[in-house]
């Protein structure tokens, strides 16, 4: 099949691509985001997002349908989102202990649970098609536009508009910025830490169900390749502003999709070099934006304060 | 429109408070009287009570014993929240407004009963009508992190207004002002005492503020009441003597007269990044020389602390150039050694220390690599830095439990005089101070500058940052202000002009 494209196809896969792939990096990362602006890291998500992919296709398979899938993947990220944070506020935890902790902890489980799922093919989640003024199917392909990818969009703006302009998100980022000033105020930081990381677990969740759901689609033990905790390395690139992270998430999903776009044009050369992007952008751009000197603008004040 | 938020001011009377902390009887049996719209004051040294009292008072701690009466009326505060609903408010020496936040968002915040949605149209015009009737007003879109400590003490003061608070305590509410902001700040603020619409409590250590803005002072020593008075009976010395009762005051350190001999430190237009990358220190030049002591003053966050951070190695320059003896310097430790570079950093604890180290080991941080701490260069005695440490210890009247004891055990004071131990201990030739008084009590400042000019009067060169201006005054022979990361005024310290002083710390 001829595509007549030529090298146009490469940006036109590439934002494919980028639909496609950053979609799990947008729900993870704006979770995330939440719940760091509350003055909590969960570096758990990489597990939750394991744990969303593999509920979300065992009940898909099982239930038939995959949205009932989404919504079991969003609870289960509820459940470990509110046992990392009842475990942090407990008397001396620490919080990037506990969340490798609960990493493996999800990624193990998963893979225990989710052994017979790996052969069966369940239910896909289905997508829009904005592409069907075109007969060029390449075109036609990039614009087929997943329900997720709008909920993510959705819900980057929501969450940028509720810090800003509801009393619930000026409390979430008090608890995020001053525990002294918040518990003057009669702030129950704890309490509003645990909802925010349930919340930011369930949004781990449903990135995981989209990965098992629709692309690649199936469910096996590869899947997320750590694509969790580059989400939350995502949101310190985006200086904890949930849109910053929609902007990230599709950067990275277009470096993701540099080196299938190539290859859907006939140059294989550098394959596996250029499946690194997305890690040596991450890699360039913590290196670009910390310093030992300077601390990060935008930074919630209690992130990290150890205790 | 008429003060329409304000209230009225309201009596307030603290009865027989008494609470211990462990064996320490940090307050016994204090009693104070405020009267409505009275701008009293509350006296005394670091350590009298002044702090415990006013946080029993506002709930933050549950006295052992007293009773409160406002307005004549018992009251119980149990939590800080009750003591605001009753209408008391307090105003830190550290803020409190959250810094990444804007002017707005923090006043809207600490507001009671917000909506679900916040209408900002709504509360930016509450907030305006509100600075209307207030006798100075704060940009509301800044975020409070990037406004001057000005700003954000009457910030701080508005809130509390802004909250309907009709008695204020006010905790060293100047310490961070420039004498013009804190006359411009405290003088509004007498003229609403003097229009019953506060009440105000101020702790202070300023005679000055005491007798220019305050009707009554109480005066406390070691957790006692010394006395209640007004404040146009007492003159500064006996209101001296009431705060630190009889006690011999020790001379300070005879200054030799001597000329200033060669440079030994060069600052060539140096520019310094702030921990946001914004230039805190810019184009600035220094020198000093051998037997004389450059004071720098000016209000905390003008590049004071990333200027002494570049020298002392912690922070690197943008631009420019320092020389030590004439020769490049970029403060590694070989330069520092070789040149004697001695540094006292503010917050000694945290910048020139390893808390979790024993005073032994803190001691010999500057000298542990070499004999006879260790002979080699690899291996470590701890015989001999034991025996340096329990001299240094002895020589420097350093309070502590032993040479092993962790020096974070040790209080403010002596951790200073452990890390002025260590760094006066090699004869050094340049000496950098920051801040070396802040929080210690008389007899450890008298001390320690008298340390400090024994250093200059040896023939070293020394560079002291410090807030305090009286400090900067009594010890240096050539002043500059820093104001902006740049040098505003430089002037010898014979000649020196207070109040052109005080005008180039405020940027006049």
């Amino acid at each position: 099949m001829e595509s007549g494209l030529g090298l146009w196809g490469v940006p036109l896969a590439m934002l494919a691509g980028a639909i496609r792939v950053s979609t799990p990096f947008i729900f993870v990362s704006v979770g995330e985001c939440l719940t760091e602006r509350s003055g909590r890291i969960n570096l758990g998500l990489e597990g939750t997002l394991i744990m969303g992919a593999m509920s979300a296709y065992a009940i898909a398979l099982l239930s038939g349908s995959p949205w009932l899938g989404v919504l079991v993947a969003a609870a289960v990220g509820v459940a470990l989102g509110a046992l990392h944070a009842g475990i942090c506020q407990l008397p001396r935890v620490n919080d990037v202990a506990t969340g490798i902790g609960l990493m493996l902890f999800g990624t193990g489980l998963a893979f225990f649970l989710g052994k017979p799922y790996i052969q069966p093919k369940a239910p896909n989640l289905g997508a829009i098609d904005f592409g069907w003024w075109s007969s060029v199917p390449q075109v036609h392909q990039a614009l087929q536009v997943n329900y997720l990818f709008i909920v993510g969009i959705v819900s980057a703006f929501a969450l940028a508009w509720a810090l800003k302009n509801t009393r619930w998100g000026l409390i979430v980022r008090l608890a995020g910025e001053s525990v002294d000033a918040a518990l003057a105020i009669g702030v129950p930081v704890g309490r509003v830490r645990l909802i925010a990381t349930a919340i930011g677990g369930a949004f781990a969740g449903v990135g995981g169900a989209f990965l098992s759901l629709y692309y690649p689609g199936s469910w096996n033990e590869g899947l997320s390749s750590g694509q969790g905790l580059m989400a939350v390395a995502l949101v310190i690139f985006a200086r904890w502003e949930p849109v910053r992270c929609l902007w990230a998430s599709l950067l990275f999903g277009a470096a993701g999709a540099i080196s299938p776009a190539l290859q859907s044009v006939g140059i294989t050369q550098g394959y596996y070099l250029f499946s690194a992007a997305p890690y040596v952008l991450t890699l360039a751009l913590m290196i670009a934006t910390c310093s030992p000197e300077r601390a990060l603008r935008g930074a919630p004040g209690e992130l990290g304060a150890v205790r | 429109m008429t003060a329409p938020s304000l209230v009225s001011a309201p009596s307030l009377e603290l009865i027989s408070f008494s609470k211990r902390f462990g064996a320490l009887a940090a307050l016994d049996d204090v009693s104070v009287k405020i009267a409505a719209g009275a701008f009293h004051a509350l006296l005394g040294e670091n350590g009298a009570g002044k702090s415990t009292l006013v946080k029993c008072a506002m709930g933050y701690y549950a006295a052992d014993e007293g009773e409160i009466l406002l307005n004549g009326r018992q009251v119980t505060i149990d939590h800080p929240r009750q003591a605001h609903e009753l209408g008391l408010g307090m105003v830190y020496q550290h803020f409190t407004l959250v810094p990444n936040m804007t002017v707005l968002e923090n006043f809207v915040l600490s507001r009671e009963h917000l909506p679900a949605v916040i209408d900002w149209t709504v509360e930016r015009q509450r907030l305006k009508d509100f600075f209307a009737t207030t006798p100075f007003i704060v940009p509301l879109d800044t975020p409070v992190a990037d406004l001057a400590a000005g700003q954000k003490q009457k910030a701080e003061i508005l809130r509390q207004l802004y909250l309907k608070r009709g008695l204020l305590i006010l905790d060293e509410p100047t310490s961070v002002l420039t004498p013009d902001e804190a006359d411009e700040v405290l003088s509004t603020l007498k003229q609403m005492t003097r229009d019953k619409l506060l009440t105000i409590v101020v702790i202070t250590h300023k005679f000055r503020e005491v007798n220019a803005f305050c009707d009554t002072v109480t005066i406390l020593r070691r957790g006692k009441l010394v006395g209640t008075r007004r404040v146009a009976e007492l003159d500064n010395d006996s209101m001296a003597e009431m705060m630190v009762g009889s006690r011999e005051t020790r001379a300070s350190v005879e200054r030799e007269q001597r000329a200033p001999g060669k440079a030994v430190l060069q600052v060539e237009k140096l520019s310094v990044a702030d921990t946001v990358g914004q230039l805190a220190v810019e184009d600035l030049s220094l020198e000093i020389r051998a037997g004389e002591i450059v004071g720098v003053a000016g209000v905390s966050g003008n590049g004071q602390r990333e200027l002494v951070e570049t020298l002392a190695g912690q922070r690197h320059a943008e631009a420019g150039a320092m020389k030590v003896h004439g020769e490049p310097y970029t403060a590694t430790r070989r330069e520092m050694v070789r040149h004697k570079i001695a540094c006292l950093p503010e917050e000694p604890l945290r910048n020139a220390c390893v808390a979790e180290m024993s005073v032994a080991e803190n001691m010999a941080l500057r000298s542990f690599d070499q004999p006879p701490a260790s002979p080699d260069g690899v291996r470590l005695r701890r015989a001999p830095m034991r025996d340096a440490a329990r001299r240094l210890i002895e020589a420097y009247r350093v309070k502590t439990p032993g040479p092993d004891a962790p020096i974070r055990a040790l209080s403010g004071g002596n951790v200073q005089r452990a890390v002025l131990a260590r760094e006066l201990s090699s004869e050094g030739d340049l000496l950098i101070v920051a801040n070396p008084c802040f929080g210690l009590d008389f007899a450890a400042v008298a001390e320690i500058r008298a340390r400090i000019v024994q250093a200059r009067n040896r023939g070293a060169a020394v560079l002291l940052v410090s807030e305090d201006l009286d400090e900067i005054l009594q010890l240096s022979d050539r002043i500059v202000v820093m104001f902006d990361g740049r040098l505003a005024l430089e002037t010898p310290a014979a000649a020196a002009d207070v109040g052109a002083i005080g005008r180039a710390m405020a940027g006049h």
